[in-house]
């Protein structure tokens, strides 16, 4: 405990050089552009401005980035409670009570909330990242590649149990996603797999092509189909609504709590911000006296997801950090980031880079501190912002997806797969095959391949290595429950109606 | 892939069986190819197929799944998109693609000022007076920006080297 408060003051001082501080803000700032913009979301927002930070020392480019995805996640909330768009996913919650409080005259009171809330949630969850990502990561420095591989095991495990989507579709997405994975050079036996004879593909394919095509170009051929139309409430927030707001807020820290622990446990667990906020939202409504009144302007309906959105994001980097399993696609993005600067994420990034994880963990407490001053301060222009009609908005931001997609690898091959992957993006979700899972497969599939790898060879070739000790054993047996728990609810619904 | 349909648009049911089949298919085209490097156990470890192979055959079950679970009489015979939708999804997806064919030919800077100014002209019904600053501003901001600032080259055309870059 000591120990980590230490390390995070030493964090402290490396975060807060003055260098640090501008890309803070300079992160910030295009975060929220990117949360509010249309077909720019955390993952490829980051995605696309990655490359400019090759060149960056690590430190700065990982706060820079990270400060994005705090950008985004406040930014979501302002297109959900003005616009009744979400501009992120996990913003679709904030959607039920963010608009119609500002449909009457209360946006100010909404977004304040919105704001605070997603403050409140990131601050628990750094809380919490500060204090366990150092214990995981010791505890950690004792796994092999059976350990390993159970543990990515139970991540993709956790997926089909979790997710909202059909286990089956989830499972084919996965699986599509570590195939696109294996593709090119096989750096163990040095053969070509699945390339054809087609040059160009022996590098394989890069998951940022893959984020910024499904999410960014899937995303912008959905709006178009839905006819943009931004009909917009007017955004006034002033130091009284604000200080009015914060008075009633604290009636509310039971939901905020609440939602806190649910989104980190979802962040940690890579159920991501998205069905946080959802089942945060669930939770309140159940459990608050004004439950029936949810949907037509109940602060607390904006609190709930709000608080679980913003802790989820946080949290999924602590798998990140310490396992190198990221819990969420955008935490996939930082974790393909970490590999290209040179950094292996796992455990040993703890006893090798600490200037680096306490400078991004310190940074996580500023950067939230400094985006809640500014977007509190600067709504008006994010909202003027979505007034610009989509014919110029949808082509600029295909044209930044386009340059994103190019700059990888200096390849115009990658600008084409991006569209490719954004007509996929575009039918995937319209059939409910979740993406997620696709992008976390494709980052993790050859970590993942190499560590099944291992274990067979240390086990020469039997799939007994992963229930060689009661470690890798209890994590395999906690993925495969997750794995069949859609079979385990159906077969309890199925059951229990018939003995009533 | 969203094939039209004789009125409405194309089925979600449709769709998804298609979707589904493609995945089969390319579950069969991983593992025919592992198959051919080798998917068993070599003296020295498992061969290259060996993990791919077996993400082929989980995906080629779970989308066969997908495909029976489809079929089912009581699947969603909602409308997957319909026309007017799908119209306005080819009004941005098909200038896209032109543009980053013209991308090939003039560099990302021409290509850009092309596709903002067509796109403003002709779904935003824009004179020149608006279109002009925008089509032109956005290009020169991203030259400076990745050329200048970032030193990050991007794909020039004709235009640029005559221009001297």
């Amino acid at each position: 405990m000591a120990e980590s408060l230490e390390a995070l003051f030493h964090g402290f001082a490396v975060a807060m050089s003055l260098k640090n501080i501008l890309f803070m803000l300079v992160g910030i700032l295009l975060g929220v552009l990117i949360g509010v913009l249309p077909g720019l979301g955390g993952a490829n927002g980051v995605a696309i401005l990655l490359p400019l930070t090759f060149s960056m020392p690590p430190t700065s480019a990982i706060i820079m980035l990270s400060c994005i995805y705090w950008g985004a996640l406040f930014g979501g909330a302002i297109t959900s409670v003005l616009f009744n768009i979400p501009g992120e996913p996990w913003s679709v919650a904030t959607t039920f009570d963010g608009y119609p409080m500002a449909r009457d005259g209360r946006a100010g009171e909404a977004l304040t909330a919105a704001f605070t809330s997603s403050f409140v949630g990131a601050f628990i969850a750094v809380v919490v990242l500060t204090f366990l990502a150092p214990l995981v990561a010791q505890f950690a420095l004792q796994f092999g590649p059976p350990e390993f591989f159970a543990v990515q095991f139970l991540t993709f495990c956790s997926f089909v149990g979790m997710s909202k989507e059909p286990p089956f579709k989830t499972l084919a997405s996965m699986m599509i996603g570590f195939a696109l994975a294996a593709v090119g050079l096989d750096t163990v036996t040095g053969q070509l797999r699945m390339t054809f004879g087609i040059y160009e593909i022996i590098r394989g394919f890069d998951f940022l092509i893959a984020v910024i095509g499904l999410f960014g170009i899937g995303e912008i051929l959905l709006t178009m189909e839905e006819g943009l139309s931004f009909k917009g409430a007017s955004a006034k927030i002033n130091a009284r609504v604000v200080w009015q707001t914060w008075k009633k807020l604290p009636k509310y820290w039971a939901t905020s709590i609440r939602g806190a622990l649910v989104g980190c446990w979802m962040g940690i667990t890579p159920g991501g911000a998205t069905p946080a906020s959802f089942m945060s939202y669930g939770l309140a409504k159940r459990f608050s006296k004004d439950g029936p009144q949810f949907g037509t302007g109940k602060i607390e309906g904006v609190v709930a997801p709000e608080t679980a959105a913003h802790a989820a994001g946080t949290s999924a980097l602590l798998p990140m950090l310490t396992l190198g399993i990221p819990g969420s696609p955008t935490a996939a993005v930082l974790l393909g980031g970490l590999l290209i600067w040179g950094l292996q994420p796992g455990p040993l990034l703890f006893v090798e880079q600490k200037e680096f994880v306490w400078g991004l963990i310190a940074s996580i407490y500023l950067g939230n501190i400094v985006g809640l001053l500014i977007v509190l301060t600067t709504v008006p222009w994010w909202a003027a912002i979505l007034r610009i009609p989509f014919s110029i908005i949808g082509p600029a931001i295909v044209v930044v997806c386009a340059i994103g997609a190019y700059t990888v690898h200096n390849a115009m091959l990658d600008v084409a797969l991006m569209l490719f992957f954004g007509v996929v993006g575009y039918a995937f979700k319209k059939l409910n095959y979740p993406l997620a899972p696709l992008v976390l497969a494709l980052v993790l599939g050859d970590m993942a391949e190499s560590a099944f790898r291992q274990s067979m060879i240390i086990s020469r070739g039997s799939l007994s290595a992963f229930w060689a000790n009661g470690l890798v054993g209890s994590i395999m047996a906690l993925a495969l429950a997750l794995l069949f728990w859609p079979l385990i609810v159906q077969a309890k619904n199925s059951l229990l109606p018939k003995r009533a | 892939m969203e094939a039209e349909s004789e009125q409405g648009g194309a089925s979600q049911k449709a769709v998804d069986l298609f979707v589904a089949a493609a995945i089969m298919a390319l579950a069969a085209l991983v593992m025919y190819d592992s198959q051919r490097l080798g998917a068993k156990w070599a003296s020295d470890g498992p061969q290259a197929g060996y993990f791919p192979f077996y993400v082929g055959l989980i995906m080629f079950v779970s989308a066969g799944a997908t495909f029976l679970l489809a079929l089912r009489p009581k699947a969603s015979d909602r409308i997957f998109v319909d026309r007017q939708q799908f119209r306005s999804v080819l009004a941005i997806f098909v200038p896209s693609a032109v543009y980053i064919a013209l991308i090939y030919l003039l560099g990302i800077y021409i290509a850009s000022a092309i596709f903002l100014a067509f796109f403003m002209r002709v779904h935003g019904g824009y004179g020149p007076a608006m279109i002009a600053p925008v089509a032109l501003g956005m290009p020169v901001f991203l030259f400076v920006l990745f050329e200048m600032w970032f030193l990050v080259p991007l794909p020039k055309g004709p235009v640029e080297s005559l221009l001297g870059f």
